[in-house]
């Protein structure tokens, strides 16, 4: 039997996932959609006085977007549970926590992605000064592969259970302070005119650490969910 | 020599042992318990001086000091329950694991409303977006999830498993989560106690302080027993030791 290379098999899974991810267009605009609503309420709800827009601007686009990918993590496997593709890739012979990372990467394609592309518009629309935008898409850039990596575990874990929209919010909350800390930190940072790579920096040794740990960890996590 | 301990551990693994020496211990723990959480909190409240500065106000800190020791020490426990659980697949760790959590919860909870209560009258507002409350309304976040996790798989050694990972997820967090909110804000005074060097507390306000620690300590350990107990009736029915046990009580 001749069994395809490693490379083979992540170009495959990849291009699986983004072929099922486009064939299911809708799916990708309902965050973008999701996130362009909530930034449109924040005026109405506080008023469109310009100097608090500004103050706020930085932060709502990160916890904008935050809820935008939250929404969407629920959906990372569930279609491959139902059909049992999933089940296929942890009997195959290539390290799942690969076969699981290039899962990770085509998901933040379909989702993060056009969220980053939107949030300058959504930057925009709350008057967020054009200097600051650049230091905001590399802080979104850094902060939603780290999220999207810390949520693969924790829907990993959920994998086993029936509705876990609400639970897996909540697990999500204490792990991903840091980023939206670290993001939202150098976001201010810029907009006041200071030195903004340290909180950078810290978002991207995260994310180096994130993307070495969590497929293994999410790998783990899924060999415990789907062990009934 | 002692080689009777490794196997006395080993031996208190099994569900039946475990459960009749937690019946004998759950008593004298919870009457320890009840003992030195009264001597600790007359000393505190009656017989330690007022606060030179916050006058009576401080005396708070014979609940809230313990209560925050408490949330960290039995999230170390069940991390350490949830890892044991994990790598040796032991029944009993992931009781023990689980049936922290709530105890957990419920320490944490009491030190934040302990901690606004005693923000009020000190620092003028019952929360502030300081560094050590944010970490503490985290770590009741990270109890809460674990617990909802467990609950949410019908199988309940599988979710004990996943529960306990993520246990395992959330002491790597902890540090993390600290440094940052430090990093971020912070109004909490600093530790008034330490185990290496000078205290900064006078003895006589120390003494109730460690006792009610104590108390605590032997609470949760009466706390876990019962709960632990319980969950092991629940998990080994049908086995012949708790058929024993149900037949026993219904010849009473």
């Amino acid at each position: 039997m001749n069994r395809p290379g490693l490379a083979s098999a992540c170009a495959a899974m990849l291009r699986r996932d983004l072929t099922l991810a486009w064939r299911r267009r809708g799916d990708i605009a309902m965050p973008v959609l999701y996130a362009l609503i909530v930034t449109m309420l924040f005026p109405f709800a506080l008023g469109p006085e310009d100097t608090l827009l500004q103050r706020i601007a930085g932060g709502v686009v990160l916890v904008t977007v935050l809820l935008a990918m939250l929404l969407a993590l629920d959906a990372m496997f569930a279609s491959d549970i139902e059909d049992g593709s999933l089940e296929q890739l942890v009997l195959a012979p290539q390290p799942l926590a690969l076969m699981l990372g290039m899962k990770i990467l085509a998901h933040w394609l379909a989702t993060a992605l056009p969220l980053i592309v939107i949030a300058p518009l959504m930057a925009a629309m709350l008057h967020l000064p054009g200097a600051v935008i650049p230091v905001l898409l590399l802080a979104l850039a850094l902060a939603t592969p780290l999220l999207s990596l810390l949520g693969a575990v924790l829907v990993a874990l959920t994998a086993g259970t029936r509705r876990s929209g609400m639970l897996l919010a909540l697990m999500l909350l204490p792990l991903c302070v840091p980023a939206v800390i670290f993001a939202a930190g150098a976001v201010a940072a810029a907009q006041q005119g200071l030195p903004w790579f340290a909180p950078v920096a810290w978002l991207a040794a995260a994310l180096v650490l994130a993307v070495v740990l969590a497929p293994l960890a999410c790998a783990a996590a899924l060999r415990i969910a789907l062990d009934a | 020599m002692a080689s009777w301990i490794p196997l006395w551990l080993h031996k208190l693994g099994s569900p039946p042992t475990f459960y009749r020496f937690a019946g004998v211990l759950q008593p004298w723990a919870m009457a320890m318990a009840l003992l030195l959480g009264a001597i600790g909190l007359y000393g505190g409240l009656v017989l330690a001086p007022a606060d030179y500065q916050q006058g009576d106000a401080y005396r708070i800190i014979f609940i809230h000091v313990p209560s925050a020791w408490m949330s960290m020490f039995i999230y170390a426990v069940m991390g350490v329950a949830s890892f044991i659980a994990l790598v040796w697949r032991i029944k009993l760790a992931e009781v023990v694991a689980m049936e922290s959590a709530p105890i957990g919860a419920a320490f944490t909870f009491i030190t934040l409303v302990t901690g606004s209560l005693w923000g009020k009258p000190m620092w003028g507002t019952w929360w502030t977006w300081d560094a050590r409350l944010t970490s503490e309304l985290v770590l009741l976040f990270l109890f809460l999830g674990v617990i909802g996790l467990y609950h949410a798989f019908e199988d309940r050694r599988q979710g004990a498993r996943a529960a306990a990972f993520l246990a395992i997820i959330g002491i790597i967090n902890v540090p993390i989560v600290h440094f940052s909110v430090n990093w971020w804000n912070t109004l909490h005074q600093g530790s008034t106690v330490n185990v290496f060097g000078q205290s900064k507390i006078s003895g006589a306000m120390l003494w109730p302080l460690l006792t009610v620690t104590l108390a605590t300590k032997f609470y949760y350990a009466a706390s876990l027993f019962r709960r632990a107990r319980t969950d092991l009736l629940d998990l080994e029915s049908g086995k012949d030791w708790v058929r024993r046990i149900a037949e026993g009580e219904a010849g009473r």
